[in-house]
């Protein structure tokens, strides 16, 4: 019974988005106001169809009703219950329908906040109706999750052990958020095209940030979980699905900037256009990479050719589409703003430049072996040499210039006293370098100039903060999210330049010296979970011969799954990790450990989160302005520091 | 005789690939006992390990993989090692064996020119479009 309920507000929800779709494109015109209306409340009604659909699904994952093939293949009733919800989204089919549900939250947000004019709003809810009708019909069509099965099966499959975690509980919500953020971004340009109608940037910059804020969030749960999950010490892999969450994020930085300029001084009006397509675009790629089955990985839990084939069509229609209405409709709009070349725009410009290169050189990465391989059967690996080589050098350069813009003004301003008040966060570089190179062992060219460029980020953010008392939250906004990518830097050349590591067999009561850490083995025991039994390690962190704190590395076993473990410990002290993870049973309760000490590792996700407080310090001042923005106070002239 | 040996290399791998599609389990590498004890030899078989793809792994090196492929690589490498072959060389014999695939760091050839040239096409084309629109935007402005 219930099954068939969420089937039958699956399809009001399709019937729902369709008359969106058709009545928010007929209010486009300029009087069709009852069309406008229908639109609103249709948005509104597939918001509660689709809720109820997802509502369904998880009520039968978290009372395990096996006679829903989904909950069979993906779930198990030892699971604990916080497992039992994310197993809804920890599968193609209940992900498809999570993408579908945050793809209905926007869209209610998008008719509730009625930003910018009717008809744009009318057209972007027309927009965003036509994405909701394809994904629902690729739900029922090709990834139903409510399909039976008879008889039911006693107990279920279970879920992979890799994915019962609770930072990958909450990444795919997280990351799908941000995906489908853009979408809002992408409907509003879309409708923008249509109507003609300016203010768009404006209408849109909240759900751009909301998207932003959130694909942040999302790819530092997911690095953080691949550091304490997968038991090698590493954060990111350049593995092609992170690569496929990474292209969304430049593209939606890049327009964050590209867009500031556009509603600002009226810059750039097409070229913001394009980025929000793009955006979104690349949010589709990026769903069609991991749910196609196209890469195989512990991310493509869907391997079924049609689905990948109707997923392929969906993009080509809706990039196809976006792409022609900007051809036949972008050459109307009127461009030309004036600016000199010094100023804020520029900046902003070769901002875009530098994340367009960085975001076309992972675009590349991820898709040429691909392309190679069906193209001439040649099999090549791109792996993190590749981007070593590429990405970092253009990203670097970006980060250099990043301290400049916020200190020029808009239209036209004087670089030498911009330059000048930015003594203080050179001399701060400066010091960072030195510090590296008197102190740090082993030195390192790449970690000298990462300091430098940390300093330079973070002094700069700072001075920004001082200088600018009454600025707006807009200001600080900026300051926190470039001071967080200085912040990370840190923590990735920390990480990577000094970390250790150790490999060792030990025995009971036997004493480990890791770097600075003296550790002692206290033996594994027997352990049982919830739905899994462990080999707990007891490894004690000596401090002389008193004992700092106890480690836990396990091994865990699940019997539903069939599956082996492992689980991490790390010891932190907000600087540096001790990270240990347990090896095999070498016999006579001697066993394999992998030790690694990583200086600044907690740097790199810290910085994550102080860039998505820079998004929400922007988003709060977003919404608190209600009236329209004044106009830009003159060039700010900042003086030399004392 | 050769192609003999080739289809038993693809047939363990196949079976290596299989076990280990079924269960992408990050159990440990476990190279405990498969250390030099010279460190500067350990560390040029470790950077060697990095440099090398693990083929039945989800992107990760032979260095940070727990499958037995892995290990087995990681063993034939030090084996080179200790029988005085160069970097170069075991490079060399594993490409001869499974393809320009198992290098993390993927060749410059022809077929792959666009690859390394294209972010500095596309930086290059870029800044030439940003040049032409200040200077357009700059114009207006005077």
């Amino acid at each position: 019974m219930i099954g068939e309920l969420g089937q039958l507000a699956l399809c009001f929800a399709l019937a729902l988005s369709l008359v969106m779709a058709v009545s928010g494109l007929m209010g486009a015109r300029a009087t069709a106001l009852a069309a406008r209306k229908t639109a609103t409340s249709s948005a509104l009604g597939m918001l509660v169809f689709v809720g109820l659909a997802f509502g369904t699904l998880t009520y039968a994952f978290v009372t395990s009703d096996f006679s829903v093939m989904d909950v069979a293949n993906n779930s198990h009733t030892l699971k604990p219950l916080v497992y039992k919800i994310s197993g809804v989204w920890a599968n193609h089919e209940g992900s498809m329908l999570l993408w579908v549900l945050v793809l209905a939250v926007y869209s209610g947000l998008v008719a509730v906040l009625q930003r910018g004019g009717e008809r744009l709003t009318s057209a972007a809810l027309g927009v965003q109706g036509l994405l909701a009708s394809a994904f629902i019909l690729f739900i029922l069509f090709t990834s139903n999750p409510f399909l039976r099965l008879d008889p039911a099966p006693f107990e279920g499959a279970g879920l992979n052990p890799l994915l019962q975690d609770p930072g990958l509980a909450m990444h795919p919500p997280m990351l799908y958020a941000g995906y489908v953020g853009l979408s809002a971004a992408f409907s509003y340009a879309a409708a923008a095209l249509m109507v003609g109608e300016e203010g768009w940037a404006r209408a849109a910059r909240p759900f751009m940030l909301i998207a932003w804020i959130a694909l942040t969030c999302g790819i530092a749960l997911g690095s953080w979980w691949a550091y304490y999950e997968l038991g090698w010490g590493g954060f990111w892999a350049w593995d092609p699905v992170e690569n496929a969450s990474l292209m969304p994020w430049l593209i939606a930085t890049a327009l964050l900037h590209s867009a500031l300029a556009t509603e600002k001084s009226g810059a750039f009006r097409t070229w913001t256009l394009l980025l929000a397509i793009a955006g979104f675009s690349l949010s589709l790629i990026g769903t069609f990479l991991v749910r196609s089955g196209v890469l195989s990985s512990v991310h493509a839990f869907a391997s079924d050719p049609t689905r990948g084939f109707f997923i392929m069509v969906l993009i080509a229609l809706a990039i196809g589409g976006a792409l022609a209405l900007f051809a036949v409709r972008a050459p109307t709009l009127q461009g030309g703003a004036a600016f000199s070349s010094i100023s804020r725009e520029t900046t902003l410009l070769l901002n875009n430049v530098f994340l367009v290169a960085a975001c076309a050189c992972v675009f590349v990465g991820t898709l040429y072996p691909l392309v190679l391989d069906a193209l001439n059967g040649t099999k090549i690996s791109v792996g993190p040499p590749y981007f070593a080589l590429t990405f970092a050098p253009i990203f670097f350069a970006l980060l250099l210039l990043v301290p400049i813009g916020p200190r020029l003004g808009w239209k036209r301003a004087d670089l030498k006293a911009a330059w000048q008040a930015l003594y203080p966060a050179l001399g701060l570089a400066a010091v960072a370098a030195l510090v590296v190179l008197a102190i740090v062992s082993p030195r390192g060219v790449a970690a000298t100039g990462a300091f430098a460029v940390a300093g330079w980020l973070i002094g700069a953010s700072i001075l920004d903060v001082r200088k600018r008392k009454g600025a707006r939250a807009s200001a600080f906004a900026a300051a926190l999210a470039h001071a967080g990518l200085g912040i990370t830097l840190m923590g990735v050349a920390g990480t990577t330049a000094w970390r250790s590591e150790a490999l060792t067999v030990v025995a009971p009561g036997q004493k480990t010296v890791v770097g600075p850490y003296t550790l002692r083995f206290d033996g594994v025991t027997r352990e049982k979970g919830p739905n899994y039994i462990a080999d707990r390690a007891h490894i004690a962190l000596m401090d002389g011969d008193k004992v700092q704190a106890m480690l836990l590395p396990e091994h865990r076993f699940y019997p539903a799954e069939g599956q082996d473990m492992n689980d991490t410990a790390i010891h932190t002290t907000g600087w540096r990790d001790l990270y240990l993870a347990l090896g095999d049973d070498r016999g006579g309760g001697r066993f394999a450990l992998r030790a690694y000490v990583s200086p600044l590792a907690p740097l790199i996700w810290l910085g994550g989160l102080v860039m998505a407080l820079g998004g929400f310090l922007s988003l709060w001042g977003r919404l608190r302005m209600k009236e329209p923005a004044p106009q830009p106070a003159a060039p700010v002239m900042a003086q030399a520091a004392e | 005789m050769k192609s003999g040996r080739g289809l038993k290399a693809a047939t363990v791998f196949l079976l290596l690939a299989m076990t280990s599609a079924a269960q992408i389990v990050p159990v440990l590498a476990a190279p405990a006992g498969e250390t030099f004890s010279d460190p500067a030899t350990e560390a040029r078989a470790r950077n060697l390990q990095r440099q090398l793809r693990c083929l039945v792994c989800a992107g990760e090196s032979i260095d940070d993989s727990g499958s037995d492929f892995a290990g087995d690589i990681r063993r034939l490498v030090r084996q080179q090692i200790v029988d005085g072959k160069s970097d170069s060389q075991i490079e060399d014999f594993l490409v001869a064996r499974y393809g320009d695939v198992i290098l993390m760091k993927p060749p410059v050839q022809p077929d792959t020119w666009l690859l390394w040239l294209a972010p500095f096409l596309v930086l290059g084309v870029g800044g030439a479009v940003a040049w032409v629109t200040v200077k357009k935007a700059a114009s207006r402005e005077a």
